[in-house]
Parts: C-alpha cells; structure tokens; sequence
C-alpha cells in the first residue's frame, strides 16, 4: 500500500469495528535461553492511541520493539508467534525490514537526535525512503513535520542549528517529528516523556492526542495517569504475561484481574 | 553546641573525632599520589628535554653549509681542447671540472697552479662535489666556455667543519683533518668576503653520497613520502572496512572473537618480524623489486593495520547506540546507518588512529632493513618501483659513518624526522577539532 495514504486520510476518533491496524498473535520472545515474552495478543486499533502498562522488567518494551523488528538489531533474540501489520506477517521473510520500520515508526525513551541540524534529523528519512521528489518538496515535508510534531514556531528560525542544542523536550519532538517525516502508519513510543519534566511531558501528551487523528499510537508508559490521560486502549503486562486489555475507561476504573487491580491501585509495580 | 540536647548526643560527639583522624590520612595519601604524579612528569619532561638539546645542540649546524664564491674561468683549454663540443656533447659531461674549481680556488688565493703540495691540499679544500656544480652550469649554457663568472662552490667537510668550529685547532697538525695552510686560506677567503654559509638545501635534496657535503635526505624523503601515500591508500580502507565488518555487521561468536584476538596479537608482533614477511611473500613470492618504496609501503601497511583497526573498532565502539536505534527506528538499512551516522561520529577517532600509526610506520626501520632500503642510492626515485631509503633507515646509515660532518647530519636527520612526526601529531590534533561533534 501507499506510505502517504494512511498518513492523509482523516480519520474519525475511533472506530471500534474497523479491523486491526497491528495484531500480535501467540506472540514470545526469548532473549538466547530466557523467555521474555509468554503468548501475547493483542489487537492494536487503527488511529487509536494504545497504551502498555506494567512494572519494570514485564515485558511491554520487549512487544512494542517487536512490532518494528527493532528486536533483531539484539544478537540472541528471537520472535515466535505471529504479528501481523494490515494482515501482512511482517516476521515474513519476504518483509524487508526496512520498508517495515518506515511504516512502522518508533520515538525512543531518551531524545536522540542526529548530531546533525534540526533540518537533516527531519529530512533524513524522506531522503533515504525517496519519498520527497525535490528539494522544494522536501522542505514541505519538514515544515509540515516540525509544524505538527508542535516545534515549528520554537525552530523556524534556526533551522540549520544542531538538533543537539535543543532542549530535552524539543528535542524529544523533534524526534516525533523525524519520526512522523517518513509517514508512517503506526507509531510507537517507548517511554516517550520519562525523561522530560511535567511540562514537556504535557506538551508531548497533547501532541499524541493529535497525532492520533493521522497515526496509530502505540505507548508504553510508566506513568498509570498518562495512560488513563492519553490512550483508548491499555494492555497491562505482567512477568512477560499479557494479563489484561481492554478499552482505558474500563481498565481504570473496573479491571477484571486482581493483579491489574492491584497493579493501577499502587500495591504491586 | 546544640545537639548536647538531642539523645543521641553521644553517639554525634565521638563520631566525628574519627571520621577526621580519617580524613587526615586520605588527604595526605591524595597530596603523596599528586607528588608522585608531578614528579613523574618532570622526570618525563627532563628525559625529553635531554634528548631534544643534544639533538638540535649537534643537528643545527647541519642546515648550513660553508660555500666560496669566487670567480671561476670556464677556460676552453680545460673542458674542450679539441673543440668538438658541437660534434660529440659528451665531453662537456666528462670534462676535467674539478681542476677548474682547484685552479679557480687557488687563483683567489693566490697560490701558483704548479705548486703540486699546495694544489693537493686546495683539491681537499673545495668540495668533489662542485664537479657537478660546475658540470650543470656549461651543459645548461656552453656559452660560458671561454668566460668567467662567479660561481659559489661547496667547501670540503672537514674545512665546512673548521668554519664551523668543530675542529678543534689547538691540536697538533699531524693529528688533525685540516692543516694549518688550509686554515689560513680559509681565513683569508673569509676577509675576500668570499667564504658564505647559506642554508642547505642539499641536505634535503641531496641523495646518498660517500662525501658529507654532498649527501643529503633527497631520496629518503622521496622513498618515505611514498611509503606513507602507499600504507594511506592501502591501510585506511582496509583497516576501516575491516573494523566496521567485524563491529556493525558481523555476529559475535567465536570466530569473531579469534579474529579479534588475532588482530590484537598482530599488533604486538615485531616489526622485523612484518620485514622478513615483506621479503618472503612481495619480493621472493611475487617477486617485486628489492630496495623499493612499494614493498617498504606494503610491509608497513601490514604493519600499520592492526593499529588502524584497533583504532577504529574504538571509535565505532564509543558512538552512542542510541544513534544507531534512531536511524534503524525511521528504516535506515545497517550500511545507511553506519555511512550516515555511525561513520561520521567515528571520524575523530579513526583520524587519529590512522595519524598515529601512520606516525609509527614513519619511524620504523627494521623491517625496511630486510627488504633492502638500506641501500647506496644516488638519485631520486620517480616511481615508487624505483630504489630508494627511508628517513629512519637514512638517519642509521649516516650513523655508521666515521666521518666528522656526518655527526652533525644525523643529527640533523633526527630533526627533520622529528619535524614531520610533530606535523602528522599537529595534523591529528587539528582533524580531530574539525571533525569533532558537540552534544
């Protein structure tokens, strides 16, 4: 399918009968011997914001990298199980990755930005997937890029300035931004605000909740009210388990599970 | 003191008595450690010290050399008696210039031409080397047969080095290199105003010669550059594709890891070792020249990879992953990310890695040994095919030498090579600003 298709559509706020934009199926991931990850599905909802909670070391960063195949870039780690993007098992080995991960993008937990210019770490992707035709398209792509991941008006100016200089909240947009520049059909987020200061954190929260008219979101977080304040699903992991799913409302206020309970009321985690 | 009301006044007031009898000891060991450390320096300094005065306390007269300018008579009599320089323009090459230069020095000094003890010591006062001098001057202009005109020619080592001071003449006459004719003529020639010590260039343009005056760095510098362009061209992307093969994309397990441990054995090996190497396999296998500068680059090219690679594996190592995630997270491929991002973050280092082994290789004379750059060579090689010395090779071939004026031009040597280790060092320093990130 198209890159730009998914990112041009307008989208209502949700759509509960719409197919699985992502579906994990039995999925489990081992790390040499160790399992790290047991059986998980999950159904990942079209211009939905979903968030993956749990306590450190439950397994929830391991799923979400394993839905971009950022898992193999780890010597000794191996997927069973089967994930699909829009029906297409994207552990295939007709999949190029490459092509996975431009539709598949991902914001990392520390602000990584280029050493480069605030322009190249945005124009970087569009260069390498060929998506821009020319320079004044290109431009096009940054400015809209920068202008939705909410840094435009603080960057305009300075657009040639290392992306380094910038504080660690733009610089964390401007991650989203790059992330955002390639088009992609799904986002994911690892720990996007945790380390950024309340402020920051509030601005990026904002940004997902618009991000998520053009993107499918995947979050994880550790912080319970970013959850409950950004996304329509939550999936609660624990010891490497999927324990329970479901839409945010209902797994804040009335989980199913004793430990999902246990876990949102502060007792475990 | 307020905290005698609190219960645990005890307890606060023996507590502290000890922490400071602690306290004391760490700092006094910290102030030890940091004299043990200035003293370390001052040593290392003072060694340095040492070794650079003696050097440019011997070397520095090397880069002048004592010259007269008299008039000399190009006289027709003496390079083309039977007038057929029109016929045969050999003669002009093989012509009797030396006693033009002795009759030229003994007419400024007025010493008669036919005194024959006299005329042998004017033959040791001029260099045997204005033999080319004068040579170049008629066959670039026949024109001057016939003429005179002032022309500046070497003097001999031993006076150069009485004009210098280095001959000591409160030393009976018999036992000295210099007599005391040739002294006062030396003087004299120096109140005509025609005794000169420009700067030598010789010593840098010259190729190998028996005669201190005439000998010179020329080919050295020649077969070196070379050297160092071939270990560049051949080191470098060796070295560094190697090193980004065995940190970016190869999988670690055992056979990388015995890789890895054999590179690092590799850069213990002796270099003489990489010369015996050098002349099995590129002379005696492939059966390239002896005494060549592309064999010379080749063998430190072997030499100089495990330092570039070990160099490069660092620098590859201390870019941040986090960098590598980004571009693999927005669909780089593994050659994008390392090509776009990896390698230019990198660069410093493998800079510097590269300077400094090429810096090493500069230095190294053992291995040239065996493949025969010590070696008797004349003129300048213009391919790197051709046969040449190396620097280092140069400044141990003079070293043997008995004579006087070569004491100076090792020492002299050592300058220049010294001089172009500091610029490569300099050049290390300053590619690493340049290319240096800030986060």
């Amino acid at each position: 399918m198209s890159l730009e298709s998914a990112a041009t559509i307008a989208a209502p706020v949700s759509r509960p009968n719409a197919p699985p934009k992502m579906q994990g199926e039995k999925v489990g991931v081992f790390y040499g011997e160790k399992q790290a990850l047991f059986d998980v599905d999950l159904k990942i909802e079209q211009f939905n914001v979903t968030s993956l909670i749990g306590p450190s070391g439950c397994g929830k960063s391991t799923f979400l990298r394993s839905l971009n195949r950022m898992n193999d870039t780890i010597d000794g780690c191996r997927v069973v199980g089967k994930i699909t993007l829009d029906h297409d098992d994207i552990y295939d080995p007709a999949i190029d990755v490459v092509e996975l991960r431009a539709r598949v993008g991902m914001v990392f937990q520390k602000p990584n930005p280029f050493p480069k210019s605030i322009y190249e770490n945005v124009a970087y992707g569009p260069k390498i997937h060929g998506i821009a035709r020319n320079k004044a398209d290109l431009d096009e792509i940054v400015h809209s890029s920068l202008r939705r991941a909410g840094l435009w008006n603080e960057v305009k100016d300075r657009l040639q300035e290392p992306g380094t200089g910038l504080s660690g909240g733009q610089q964390q947009r401007l991650c989203i931004a790059r992330a955002i520049a390639t088009k992609p059909e799904v986002l994911l987020m690892d720990e996007p605000c945790s380390a950024l200061d309340p402020i920051a954190t509030a601005v990026i929260e904002e940004l997902i909740d618009e991000l998520r008219e053009n993107f499918t979101i995947v979050i994880v977080t550790h912080s319970m009210q970013q959850a409950a304040r950004v996304s329509q699903k939550t999936a609660f992991f624990h010891l490497g388990k999927l324990i329970e799913e479901g839409k945010t409302e209902d797994i804040f206020t009335n989980p199913k599970n004793k430990q999902t309970q246990d876990y949102i009321t502060g007792r475990i985690g | 003191m307020t905290d005698a009301a609190l219960p645990h006044a005890a307890v606060a007031s023996t507590a502290p008595a000890r922490r400071d009898f602690g306290l004391k000891r760490r700092h006094a060991a910290e102030r030890r450690f940091r004299l043990y450390g200035v003293a370390a320096i001052v040593i290392g300094l003072g060694f340095l010290a040492v070794l650079l005065v003696s050097i440019v306390g011997k070397g520095y007269t090397a880069f002048v050399q004592t010259s007269i300018t008299v008039p000399v008579e190009f006289s027709a009599e003496i390079i083309d008696k039977d007038n057929e320089r029109a016929t045969n323009p050999r003669v002009l090459v093989s012509a009797n210039y030396p006693v033009i230069a002795r009759n030229a020095v003994a007419k400024a000094l007025g010493v008669a031409t036919d005194d024959k003890a006299a005329m042998r010591d004017i033959a040791k006062f001029v260099s045997d080397g204005s033999r080319s001098t004068l040579r170049e001057i008629v066959v670039n202009d026949p024109s001057v047969i016939g003429t005179t005109r002032n022309v500046t020619l070497l003097a001999a080592a031993d006076i150069d080095s009485a004009n210098k001071g280095q001959i000591d003449l409160t030393v009976p006459e018999s036992k000295r290199k210099v007599s005391d004719r040739q002294v006062a003529w030396l003087d004299q020639l120096k109140q005509q105003g025609a005794v000169s010590t420009p700067f030598n260039w010789g010593l840098i343009t010259f190729g190998a010669s028996s005669r201190p005056e005439t000998a010179g760095l020329g080919v050295a510098l020649v077969g070196s550059l070379y050297m160092m362009a071939i270990v560049l061209l051949c080191a470098l992307p060796i070295g560094v594709a190697a090193s980004i093969y065995l940190e970016e994309f190869a999988k670690k397990n055992r056979f990388t890891d015995f890789i890895e441990v054999n590179i690092n054995n590799l850069a213990a090996v002796p270099s003489i070792v990489f010369g015996l190497l050098g002349l099995a396999v590129f002379i005696n296998f492939f059966g390239l020249p002896r005494s060549a500068p592309i064999v010379g680059g080749l063998v430190l090219t072997l030499m100089t990879l495990p330092t570039i690679i070990i160099a490069t594996r660092a620098a590859l190592r201390s870019v941040p992953p986090s960098i590598r995630s980004a571009a693999l997270g927005i669909g780089a491929s593994r050659m994008q990310m390392v090509f776009d991002h990896v390698l230019p973050l990198a660069m410093p280092g493998i800079l510097t890695g590269t300077i400094i082994g090429l810096a090493r290789a500069l230095g190294e004379t053992a291995p040239l040994l065996l493949i025969g750059m010590v070696a008797f060579v004349a003129d300048r090689p213009t391919t790197p095919l051709d046969p040449a010395t190396a620097l280092p090779v140069q400044i141990y071939m003079w070293a043997n030498e008995a004579e006087r004026a070569f004491v100076e031009r090792t020492s002299g040597a050592i300058m220049v090579l010294l001089l172009f280790l500091a610029l490569m060092n300099l050049a290390a320093i300053l590619l690493r600003r340049r290319f240096e990130r800030r986060w």
